[in-house]
Parts: structure tokens; sequence; C-alpha cells
């Protein structure tokens, strides 16, 4: 039905933009021969691009400034006494579509209770930084707010093992004793939630 | 007079000719650089920027890394003949600085030293002689390549020069017409009292800047190296340093045709507007020739500059466009110019 839309349109009707132009073939004229007018004319655009200031952002000195919703790099959360949320339920590996995610649960000993906040806990939580796909679905299937994606991006690493992270490099500063570390970590998007 | 050779002469010219070849490389060199500058700032990029200060170590770097590749002769190369290229192609480029007079007389320890190597009476002639032997260079290294695309290339530059030379040396003749001599100095003295020869000469001068172009193998004219056609043309199947001196010797080409337009047509070191010899009596002798230089060096940068800015704006011609247009435009339109000059000069001197 649409491509016969589309046939009316272009036998019936006008055009519907004004891009399409019909190419001239007519033989050129003779200040057109003597390619000089049209040499100057862009040699005019060329020299007026000088002075347009460049797009770049020299990357490593300067970032680009992110969305608040931007979906860079996982950090798994503490509470406000430091202790790790997560309780290894693995509901976030489910939700994962690129299988991105591999967790290790271990139980709580006597003692810990400062660590960890409830009775299970991930012993080991590693994340392939080159199989996910950045979609958030982690953070939306974790009930107990322990994976948010922060506003950062994985680094050029030169092997592949250099991106599977594993809880030391995911985990949040603790906020007892590195308040200002866990703030910058935190982000502006997790304190609005 | 013209004999007096003796040992200071000689030391003179050696240390002029380590001045100018020294500083031609140098001016090459930061010519690479300012085209990939020209280029990014043209195409709003920033262009190189990480070597040194506002990447001004860029050059040194390209330089050092040239040296450290591996060098490569091929099997069925003749290696005399493929080492000879690009020397000739470095050797015709160096060569030609002789004959342009970069500025006045100094005086220096008692001496007064013309800042020219040789005034020799036959200098347009000489470099005339110099840049179309400097063809060979491309002719020769795309020959002992033995490689199919090099030999096109080679090809390509040959025709292609021989068909600009011609008009070239007809716009030339117009110009002699005028000035009435062969030697860069005197043409350039004449101008400083008079008009510049751009005035005129307009119709030869752009007919001798079309053809200097094509004669430095420069875009819109660079079908003898064209990348999406010939791979890298005559020098496929170069590498490290013999690479670099067919691209360096490019900007040599470069930066001393520039000094030859300058010298022919806008007045050589002459600065416009003022009255040389009130200004020597102000300043004196040896300042004024630094402003001379300095003027010089300004009028033939413009031109370089004009080389780049015309690069990254005009697409490489297609093969039959340049033939035709050198021969069937440029060849019959310095012919006119010739005839046109001829005939007013006449017209004047008889009446």
């Amino acid at each position: 039905m649409r491509n016969f839309c589309v046939a009316i349109n272009t036998k019936y009707m006008q055009a519907l933009t004004n891009r399409a132009k019909a190419v001239d073939r007519r033989p050129m004229t003779l200040l057109e021969r003597a390619y000089l007018p049209a040499i100057f004319k862009g040699m005019s655009i060329t020299f007026g691009h000088m002075f347009k200031k460049a797009p770049t952002i020299s990357y490593p000195e300067k970032t680009r400034p992110f969305s608040p919703v931007f979906r860079g790099l996982h950090i798994l959360n503490r509470d406000e006494e430091g202790r790790e949320n997560c309780t290894a339920c693995g509901l976030c590996a489910v939700a994962c579509p690129a299988e991105a995610i591999t967790m290790e649960a271990a139980e709580r000993k006597a003692g810990e209770e400062n660590l960890y906040r409830e009775e299970k806990y991930a012993a080991k939580y590693e994340i392939n930084m080159l199989r996910c796909i950045f979609c958030g679905l982690c953070e939306e299937a974790c009930p107990k707010d322990a994976i948010y994606l922060s506003e950062t991006f994985a680094p050029a690493n030169f092997q592949r093992k250099g991106f599977i992270y594993g809880k030391d490099d995911l985990l949040i500063p603790n906020p007892v004793t590195e308040p200002e570390a866990y703030a910058k970590a935190k982000g502006g998007r997790v304190a609005a939630k | 007079m013209l004999l007096s050779i003796d040992l200071a002469l000689i030391v003179e010219k050696l240390v002029l000719i380590i001045v100018v070849v020294m500083s031609s490389l140098v001016i090459a060199m930061y010519a690479t650089f300012a085209e990939r500058k020209v280029a990014a700032v043209m195409q709003d990029r920033i262009g190189p920027n990480r070597a040194g200060p506002f990447g001004l170590f860029q050059p040194l770097a390209d330089g050092l890394k040239l040296f450290f590749k591996e060098e490569i002769i091929p099997n069925f190369s003749s290696k005399f003949l493929f080492i000879l290229g690009p020397s000739l192609a470095m050797l015709t480029a160096m060569m030609t600085s002789a004959v342009i007079p970069w500025g006045d007389t100094v005086t220096l320890f008692g001496r007064e030293i013309h800042l020219q190597i040789a005034d020799i009476n036959i200098g347009i002639l000489y470099v005339f002689g110099v840049v179309s032997m400097g063809v060979y260079g491309i002719m020769i290294g795309s020959w002992a390549s033995n490689n199919k695309f090099s030999l096109m290339g080679g090809l390509r530059a040959a025709s292609q020069i021989i068909s600009y030379e011609l008009a070239m040396g007809i716009a030339l003749i117009a110009l002699l017409m005028v000035t009435g001599t062969l030697s860069l100095k005197s043409m350039v003295v004449g101008q400083m009292d008079g008009y510049w020869n751009i005035v005129k000469q307009p119709l030869g001068f752009l007919i001798f800047l079309i053809c200097v172009f094509a004669e430095c193998n420069r875009t819109p004219f660079d079908l003898a190296e064209a990348e999406n056609e010939l791979i890298g043309g005559y020098h496929t199947e170069y590498s490290s340093m013999k690479l670099g001196f067919y691209l360096f010797a490019e900007y040599i080409n470069m930066f001393i045709s520039s000094a030859v337009m300058v010298s022919l047509f806008f007045g050589g070191y002459d600065i416009p507007f003022l009255n040389d010899a009130h200004a020597v009596e102000k300043i004196g002798q040896n300042w004024m020739a630094v402003f001379h230089i300095m003027m010089f060096l300004a009028k033939a940068f413009f031109f370089v500059f004009l080389f780049m800015w015309v690069r990254w704006t005009i697409p490489r011609f297609r093969y039959d466009q340049l033939m035709n247009l050198g021969w069937k435009v440029l060849i019959p339109m310095a012919l006119f110019n010739m005839l046109v000059t001829g005939a007013v000069i006449l017209y004047f001197t008889t009446k």
C-alpha cells in the first residue's frame, strides 16, 4: 500500500521534498569551460573554512559531557555504612542479554556484618566489558539497588583479559572511609533516585 | 673583475650555499608541517599538535620515522637506477636555488656580499634546464622499480611535464620580451623602479602559475602519483628515506618555484611603496637587506600557501582533461600572449 502511494505521489503529485534535482546535461558554457571562476569559488569556500571552529574535542585532555542518563561502566553499590548491597541473587545475570555477567555466591560469616548487608553476598562478580552492550537491563533487574551504570566508559586495553572487570574494579569506594571518592563515583545519577 | 677568484670569494660563496641549502631544507621541512596544518584548518580539523608545542616537532618525528623504516630494494629492480632516481629528484630540487636573488647586498667584514649564489646572465634558462632535469628523477625511479604502476606514473609525469613546459616557456618568452633580460637579478632590479611584471604580464603569469603547478606535480595535476589509480604512482616501490627524498623534493620544488615566481612576476625582494634609496640612508644597507629577505620570504610563503590552498580545494584532473588543457588551451593562450606583447612593444618602440 505504501509503495502504491509513493508511486502515485511521484506520478501525479508534486515531489514531497525539494531535494531531488534533475541532472543538468547541457554542454558547458565558455565561462564554465574556463575552469577559473569555479576554481575561485571553490577556493573562497575553503578559505572561509579556515576561520571556522574545529568541532574536535582533544580527547584525553578534554572529554565530551555526557547526558545524565548515559549508560557507561557498571558500579557495584554500597549502602551508607559501606556494606555491599549485592546479594548474588543472579537476577542481573539472568536479565543480561549479552550474558556478560558471572558471579559466585557465598554466605556471610559471623563478624562480616560490616562488609555485607545481607546473609548472602557475591564472592566473585565479573562483567566482561567486551560482551556487555551497556543496555542497563541489569540495573533494572536488580532488586537491591546494588548495580547501576555510571557516566564513564571502559578505557582501552591491550589485552582481552583487561576487559573482564572483577569486584575490585566494580565496587564503589567505601562511603565511610573515602567519602570523596564515593561521592565522585556515585555521580549525580544515583543520588537523584 | 669576473675572474678575480680568491679564497675569500670561495669561502663567501660556500657559506652562502650552505645557508641557502640549509634554509631551503628547513623551509621545506616546515612546509610539510604547514601542509598538514593547512589541510586540517581548511577541513575544520586541528591537525598535528602532539609532538612538541603546537606540534612543531612533527616534521622531525616524520623524518625520524622515515629514517628508521626498513629499506626495501625490490629484487627485480636495477639497483643503481633505483637509488639514482630519488637522489636526482633531490639534487635538481636543490640546484635551482643557486640563481635566485634572495636580497640585495650586505657588507660584512669589509666585503660586499651579493645575496645570490650565482648571478649568471642566463638565470632563467638555468632554472628551466634544472627543472626539466627534475623529471628524470621521477622517470628513472619509476623505470627502475620494475612495476607497472610505477611505470604508469613515470609515463604520466614525463608527458605532463613535456606538455606544460612548452606553454611555460612561451609564457616566459613574452616576459623576456618585456624585461629584455634573462638574468633574475636584473629582472628584480628592473621591477624595483617600475611596476611589477605581474602588471605587464597578467596572462603570462596565469599561464606560468598553472604550468608551475603541473611541473611540481601538485594537485590538480598530481596524476603521476594518483593514489587511487596507481597505488602511489612512481614511488610505489620506494620505502624509507628514498621515499622521503621524493616527498621532500616535492616540497623543496614548491618553495623554489614560489621563489622563482616571486622574482619573475612579483618584484623579488622589492618592498612595495617604499623608496629604497631613502630607506637605505636611514637604516643602513645591511638592515635593508634583512627587510628585503623577509619581504622575499613573505611573498614566497604566500605562494607556498597558494599551492596548499589549491591542493585542498581542487580535485585531480582526468588525464585527457590535463592534455587538453595543456595543448589546446595553455599553448594557444601563451602564443596569443606572446603575439600581443610583441605587437604592443613594436607599436611603442616604433612610435
